[in-house]
């Protein structure tokens, strides 16, 4: 082999063993970044992984919002008008946070069915639903027609 | 009527630029000296038509016009005259006819400063500027038109987004639309070569200073939405990886590959393929970001118009010049083969190094920010949490940090690599050194943030001394690359010091309480109702002192709009030195006057600012290079001389 050919060989190689690293740390990350959006009925009829982090959208259901005295710590029932899931979360919540309003919440299922959520997602705009949300009213609302 | 006129101008606008993409190339096919000559004054022409149609939409604005669809809809008869000026590039159809106005800027100003560049070639230029410019006054007036008219006119208009009447929005999008639309410039110089076959580094020089500048003006576009967002969004954060940053991003770090690739194609005969192939990315990557925040078809808290009709649009004009430049360069490749080597142990080796760091950065981003739509179209909805963009970015920037001094420090053509990594083993010990005294004095950091702050210790350290040991070298170009580069440092060190060394309090606060974060003790002496201008407020005081001395006292509020029935959340910031101190109110608890008060402590979160203002500064600087002054008076004096030749 000419040095200028076992030089590029070293080169091809170097690459290669670099795309190979560099596609298996990309894969690892997507995986474990990936949250999945799920509907209240999903969560509530178990098809979820439990191990991982995924986005719950919905309406927050009338009168659900419970306040836990002395803290910051709420609980709120999810529902997509078929099924609710309860959530808990501590910290402050959104400006558009309401009853009867559009939500996404972020976080794992916890023990006794509630779930636990890390971030809580309005939309900033009165007239706006997550897409997930509506994503999740309409589906509901689909399967109701045919049944 | 003065709408009506408005309208008028935008149809008188396209029909320029129609004209301009036509006439000057085809004076160019035809070698028709009359028709290229066309081109400076239709440029022009499409610029003062264009910033005639956006005055008026800001005269509409000013004067109230609600018979206008798009005024009543974003103002109202309360909204204070300077954001009634805002309001016109608040939301889709105004910041879309902002784009065009802007790039019709860029398109005169091309048309005035290129007299380095002979006539066959600014025709072609010209003429590729007009083809998007026409594309996007299609879409303004075809898709997304300001002037429509609503009859009967409305009383009272719907009142522009709280958010928007903010400071940051009178700045904020016109600079990072001028970085945006900047880049076409080289987007349309290497179009423009590639239909000629044949790009040599007059070209390049020239095309060069534009891209500085165009990332010049995006660097602090992205700065002031960052900054915008950390005070104005209420949450205390200044990136979110949320795929609407990161449409401003992309571009950003593709123009980041290019600049330093043009630094090596500039002289040599040499990646100039690779050149011309990056100012299309960029470019390409400018309108994908405008399509993403238009579209609506990703989930972002910026993605104000959900149209699907709009989005279409703006994917055929994406399809239309990337796909119509990749055409053109898969046809011409072979015509921009390098003819000059390149040695391995060279500048040149390292600057193409960056370039393919910065593109798989890029790359990584857009599969980040794109695989939502994937996943959609497979009938999943899924999100990509922000720590994937962190950990890849994180990675991806090791290799940029450690070879960065190395590139400077190796000279053009022909070096060896051991005396330059000698040179600069000693700053590896400065840095370590520093590294540890940071970590003793700041508590301790984290793998993550000892990296960046190593990192931000060893480009800086380097930096200074290759300013020093260079005298030579002091020119407007070196200068202005090491400001630039001792922002990369700075950048990294408080990045990583934010990031990191940050404190977050979300606390339930009773009126007299004292809560202590991070050694500060934080008295919240409850919240009192006041009016200003169009909204109401409770505000908040919290008296925040240590050691028992008084810091300030801060005044967060939580607004309420009338209007638009909407709740703002208005953070109140002390800005320090070395830290800010940040709080904003959540929600009142109970009729006791309890409020859940949000409380964070972000180290050196300025500097971080501050270094991207420094990158800013060199790539102005580098504008004055004397060097490229000189060549480009030479450049001129050429194309004079064959003027009067040919006549």
């Amino acid at each position: 082999m000419t040095p200028t050919r076992k030089k590029r060989l070293i080169l091809v190689m170097m690459v290669a063993v670099g795309v190979a690293i560099a596609t298996a740390i990309f894969l690892t990350a997507v995986r474990e970044n990936i949250n999945y959006f799920k509907t209240p009925t999903e969560v509530a009829t178990g098809q979820y992984n439990s191990n991982s982090t995924i986005r719950l959208g919905g309406m927050v259901k009338d009168g659900s919002v419970q306040r836990v005295t002395d803290s910051l710590k709420v609980r709120f029932a999810v529902t997509d008008f078929e099924q609710d899931v309860l959530v808990e979360y501590e910290g402050i919540l959104p400006d558009l946070f309401r009853e009867g309003q559009g939500v996404v919440t972020i976080g794992k299922m916890g023990q006794e069915d509630v779930f636990i959520a890390e971030e809580v997602l309005a939309k900033h705009d009165e007239n706006y639903m997550p897409p997930e949300a509506a994503d999740a009213l309409h589906q509901a609302k689909n399967k109701g027609d045919f049944e | 009527m003065l709408a009506s006129v408005g309208q008028f101008l935008l149809i008188l606008s396209l029909v320029t630029a129609t004209v301009l993409t036509i006439l000057p190339i085809t004076g160019y096919f035809k070698n028709h000296e009359a028709l290229m000559r066309t081109g400076r004054p239709l440029a022009y022409l499409l610029f003062v038509l264009t910033l005639a149609t956006f005055l008026i939409l800001v005269f509409l604005f000013v004067m109230q016009d609600f018979s206008v669809t798009y005024v009543w809809q974003h103002s109202s008869l309360t909204l204070p005259l300077r954001y009634r000026i805002t309001a016109t590039w608040g939301a889709h159809e105004g910041s879309v006819l902002m784009w065009v106005t802007v790039q019709a800027l860029w398109i005169a100003a091309v048309a005035r400063y290129s007299k380095s560049l002979s006539l066959s070639q600014i025709s072609r230029v010209l003429s590729v500027l007009g083809i998007i410019a026409t594309g996007f006054l299609a879409f303004v007036l075809f898709a997304s038109n300001p002037f429509e008219i609503t009859n009967p006119a409305p009383m009272d208009g719907r009142d522009l987004n709280p958010l928007l009447q903010d400071f940051g929005m009178i700045i904020h999008p016109p600079l990072l639309y001028f970085g945006y639309v900047g880049l076409s410039v080289a987007f349309a110089l290497s179009v423009a070569a590639l239909i000629g076959g044949q790009i040599d580094e007059k070209w390049i020089r020239w095309s060069r200073r534009w891209t500085n500048l165009a990332w010049a003006f995006l660097t602090i576009g992205i700065i002031l939405g960052s900054w915008w967002a950390y005070y104005e969004l209420g949450w205390g954060g200044w990136w979110f990886w949320d795929p609407v940053e990161n449409a401003s991003f992309l571009p950003w770090l593709a123009g980041t590959a290019l600049i330093h690739v043009q630094a090596v194609s500039e002289r040599k005969n040499a990646f100039r393929g690779w050149t011309v192939l990056l100012a299309i990315i960029a470019f390409s990557l400018c309108v994908l970001g405008t399509f993403l925040v238009r579209s609506g078809s990703i989930t972002s808290v910026h993605s104000f118009a959900a149209d699907p009709f709009r989005g279409i649009f703006i994917l055929v004009l994406l399809g239309l010049y990337a796909g119509g430049a990749l055409t053109l360069y898969a046809l011409r490749v072979n015509q921009l083969k390098s003819t000059d080597a390149i040695n391995l142990n060279s500048k040149e080796t390292l600057l193409l190094a960056n370039s393919l760091i910065f593109i798989t950065a890029t790359f990584t981003i857009l599969i980040g920010t794109l695989f939502p739509m994937i996943f959609e179209a497979l009938g999943k909805k899924i999100s990509v949490g922000a720590p994937y963009f962190g950990l890849m970015f994180f990675l991806i920037m090791i290799p940029m940090a450690v070879l960065l001094p190395l590139g400077v420090q190796l000279k053009w053509h022909k070096d060896s690599m051991m005396p330059a990594i000698k040179a600069l083993i000693p700053h590896f010990g400065i840095a370590a050194v520093l590294t540890i005294g940071a970590y003793f004095l700041f508590d301790g950091l984290n793998l993550r943030a000892t990296a960046g702050v190593f990192g931000g210790f060893w480009i800086a350290s380097t930096t200074v001394a290759q300013l020093i040991q260079f005298p030579g070298k002091m020119n407007a170009s070196f200068v202005g690359m090491s400001v630039a580069h001792l922002g990369v440092a700075v950048f990294l060190f408080s990045m990583s010091m934010t990031e990191h060394k940050d404190v977050e309090k979300d606390i339930l606060m009773k009126p007299g309480q004292t809560s202590q974060v991070a050694g500060y003790d934080f008295n919240f002496k409850g919240v009192s109702v006041v009016e200003i201008e169009n909204y109401r407020a409770q505000q908040g005081t919290i008296l925040v002192s240590k050691n028992g001395a008084k810091v300030v006292e801060l005044h967060p509020q939580k607004r309420f709009y009338p209007k638009q029935q909407q709740p703002m959340t208005e953070a109140d910031i002390y800005p320090g030195l070395t830290k800010d101190i940040y709080v904003s109110l959540g929600e009142q608890i109970n009729e006791q006057g309890d409020w859940a008060v949000r409380i964070y402590i972000k180290p050196f979160i300025r500097w971080m600012w501050f270094g991207g203002l420094m990158m800013l500064a060199g790539a102005v600087i580098a504008l004055f290079s004397q060097r490229s002054k000189r060549l480009e008076q030479r450049q001129v004096d050429e194309v004079m001389k064959n003027r009067l030749e040919l006549s």
